[in-house]
């Protein structure tokens, strides 16, 4: 009896990744039919009973569409590559320094705070009558009223793109230093800087080469994400000059149902601009590889210095823009009064938040519970997935991560338009388990990606020493492995719960706008113009994941108080 | 009742090479039998598959029992065979009491296992050390604490992987007589792996090469 239960829990843990992998691919894959169908035409409920191409010559000449194609295009690559030389030029500068390993830390919680959080706070210090502009005058711009200037039209999408590097830039760093431990990094630097490189010089031709491979994925899921994205471009981008998601969110929204074949046209459209942008990527890859193998070839040991250090800089600068943003957002929120051009309130006061603390509380509890079920969901999934990986002794190649990143690289609005139909026709939007099952689609990888280097690093002798104690691989999963992760699991978990906060387009589509949660509360209050509530928002909408983070990495510190070596690195 | 450990015909091979010439050897109850040989010769490997953690990449070939017992096959916990590696690899999450007493089999009762934690720790002369935390203790402390934690299981043969490669010289003298010693008591068939000819001289027994196929 015991025996069969075993082997059952057995099979089942084998088919944990095949398990995890249509749970979270099939959504994608049905989504994206769900988009596909209403794009020719096909959509039933709606009359769309036959196939065609109207949906697509509507949408071709609809005004503005090839405009915002272009924005699209132009604001997510333009992101994309200054994130992507940020990153490595901070590293080829600083890697293997203390500064290096600080700005780990600065930037590990920065990732946690959602995105909307960022462009709003963002849009509060460079707004015209903003924080910036407050500072400096009037003494040095020599006005006492706002300027007459919107932030909007941006034609060129800047304040889109800042947004983007803002937060695309400390991901990328945090994967380039994974990437940095999986190599001889340290040592491949030394023996170049000792046949006379500078470091800048040394770090881009042969330490470079060596992560590149390793950290593409994550930069072509920064691409895609920066030419779909939603809620930043909702915040950020004036009306006059939208993205294309911005177009497709329009249709989708229109009260007349026949843009739905639009919108589900726009899905397909904007997967299509997603993997072009990607395709581009690809060809500068081998233009910056022909003229960087001559490069590194001809011998120069200077070069890159400047390039290295202007980066530096600028990171430092990126960094103090996105916490100063997030400070002057939290000083909204407890200003009574606050006239231009006054640096800081003249009044403070708690008022703002007794006042909206009611109407929060619902979607920060809503947050709260998403949040939680979603990465405990994905952590089972995860270390069931790892633990089966481990037994079987097999490990996934590279298709399995290209699988694994799908939900990243496939545009939000492309599958979600067309899950949101299925959910419709089904009956589920608007409740808990599509919102959390919504959530999963994404909490998933990124969780995988902050678990799954520490599990497969875990000494195997710790295991192999257990099981020769007569211990069952089951035992030795929860006396021994678990509790020897406790650090990576629950920073995993502060990673996904983080994710699943700042989700905004999926609990749009899976909430149907019964379940609102604290992201998309603030991006709805910030139509509205009244900062002080928006403050409110955002800052609570910080402060969960920050949390979530500071809790992670302080627990195991305090649980194993007394364990001197569960201290460090594990 | 002690037995001998049997390895008849015993190859490994990794990508279809062989790492050595086929083994066939028994180790009686209370024998050591060094296994010496270069680097990279599959000296620590063979204890893997012996123990039933061999790394996918690599094929075994041959039988190897246990007495009567065939272990091929068997899971590593099912084999009753202990090993000690280079490292220590006490759990750093569990006291060093808890280690102790993560080796003993279960259906003890608790009285039962906490007596024979006591024991074990005045074996290893830590008494009152139970609560401690593995990482305060010395190199010597940990090291015998990981053999009196193998021993916990009650195996019916020990594997040694280079245990004694980290202590140094004077460490390494006690810690060698200290595990020879509770083998023996035990009369237990003991395999050990070592660069060191000092290790293999302490065991007072044979000593096998191992060698690459081509050389023999």
């Amino acid at each position: 009896m015991a025996a069969e239960r075993t082997s059952k829990r057995t099979r089942l843990l084998k088919a944990a990744p095949a398990l995890t992998l249509l749970l979270f691919l099939g959504p994608v894959g049905a989504g994206l039919l769900g988009a596909v169908l209403p794009a020719f035409g096909y959509l039933p409920a709606l009359g769309g009973d036959s196939l065609s191409l109207e949906p697509w010559r509507q949408m071709a000449d609809y005004p503005g569409l090839w405009g915002a194609v272009g924005m699209s295009l132009w604001s997510g690559l333009a992101a994309a590559a200054i994130s992507v030389a940020l990153t490595i030029g901070f590293c080829a500068a600083c890697q293997g320094t203390r500064l290096f390993a600080a700005m780990g830390r600065v930037f590990a919680p920065l990732l946690a705070v959602p995105h909307a959080a960022f462009a709003i706070g963002l849009a509060f210090l460079l707004a015209p009558s903003g924080w910036l502009l407050r500072t400096l005058s009037p003494w040095a711009t020599g006005s006492t009223l706002p300027p007459d200037i919107a932030l909007s039209p941006d034609p060129y999408g800047l304040n889109l793109i800042l947004a983007l590097v803002i937060k695309e830039t400390p991901f990328l760093f945090l994967m380039t230093m994974g990437a940095l431990a999986q190599v001889p990094a340290d040592r491949t630097l030394a023996i170049a800087r000792t046949l006379g490189y500078s470091r800048a010089s040394a770090w881009f031709k042969t330490v470079l080469p060596l992560i590149y491979r390793q950290i593409r994925l994550p930069i072509f899921a920064v691409v895609a994400f920066s030419v779909s994205v939603v809620d930043v471009a909702i915040l950020l981008t004036g009306s006059t000059t939208p993205t294309l998601s911005l177009l497709i969110i329009r249709w989708a929204n229109d009260p007349d149902l026949g843009f739905q074949f639009l919108a589900a046209a726009g899905s397909c459209l904007q997967l299509g601009v997603a993997l072009a942008a990607i395709g581009l990527w690809i060809l500068g890859e081998r233009v910056i590889a022909r003229v960087g193998l001559r490069w590194t070839a001809g011998g120069g040991r200077s070069g890159g210095r400047f390039f290295a250090r202007s980066a530096t800089a600028a990171v430092f600068g990126l960094a103090s823009v996105g916490i100063v943003s997030l400070v002057g957002m939290a000083i909204w929120s407890f200003a009574a009064r606050w006239r231009w051009p006054d640096a800081l309130p003249s009044r403070w006061s708690l008022d703002n938040w007794t006042r909206h603390a009611g109407g929060a509380w619902e979607p920060a509890l809503t947050t709260l519970i998403v949040g939680l079920a979603a990465a405990a969901i994905a952590l089972v999934l995860v270390l069931a997935c790892l633990e089966a990986e481990d037994r079987s002794g097999r490990r996934p190649g590279v298709r399995a991560l290209w699988l694994l990143y799908t939900p990243l690289i496939v545009p939000q609005v492309a599958f979600l338009f067309g899950a949101q139909v299925l959910l419709l026709s089904v009956g589920l939007t608007g409740t808990w388990g599509a919102l959390i099952w919504a959530h999963l689609l994404f909490v998933l990888p990124y969780l995988f990606l902050s678990l799954a280097e520490p599990f497969r690093k875990l000494d195997p002798r710790y295991q192999r020493t257990a099981l020769c104690l007569g211990v069952s691989p089951a035992r030795v999963f929860w006396r021994i492995k678990l509790p020897m992760l406790t650090r990576a699991v629950l920073i995993a978990l502060a990673v996904g719960f983080a994710v699943s906060v700042g989700e905004y387009l999926p609990t749009i589509f899976a909430g149907g706008g019964r379940l609102t949660t604290l992201t998309t509360e603030a991006v709805a209050q910030a139509g509205g113009g009244d900062r002080r509530l928006i403050g409110v928002y955002a800052v609570l909408q910080a402060t969960l994941p920050l949390a979530g983070f500071i809790l992670a990495s302080q627990l195991p510190g305090w649980i194993f108080r007394n364990r001197r070596g569960m201290r460090e690195g594990l | 009742m002690a037995e001998p450990l049997i390895l008849d015909d015993v190859g490994l091979s990794v990508a279809g090479r062989a790492l050595f010439t086929p083994l066939t050897l028994t180790v009686a109850p209370a024998e050591t039998v060094t296994l010496m040989g270069p680097s990279g010769s599959g000296k620590s490997t063979l204890l893997s598959h012996l123990c039933g953690t061999l790394p996918p990449a690599f094929t075994a070939h041959g039988r190897s029992h246990l007495g009567t017992r065939a272990l091929d096959g068997l899971a590593p916990e099912a084999r009753r065979v202990g090993i000690l590696f280079q490292d220590d690899l006490l759990f750093p999450h569990l006291s060093v009491g808890q280690n102790l007493a993560f080796g003993l089999p279960a259906g003890l009762d608790k009285a039962d296992r906490a007596r024979r934690v006591e024991e074990a720790l005045i074996d290893a002369q830590l008494e009152g050390f139970g609560a401690r935390d593995p990482a305060t203790l010395s190199g010597g402390q940990r090291a015998r604490v990981a053999c009196l934690r193998t021993l916990m299981a009650d195996p019916q043969a020990l594997l040694l992987d280079e245990p004694f490669s980290k202590l140094d010289a004077a460490l390494r003298d006690q810690f060698r007589r200290f595990v020879f010693d509770h083998a023996r008591a035990r009369r237990l068939p003991v395999l050990l792996v070592t660069h060191d000819p000092n290790d293999a001289e302490a065991t007072g027994g044979r000593v096998i090469e191992l060698r690459p196929p081509n050389q023999t």
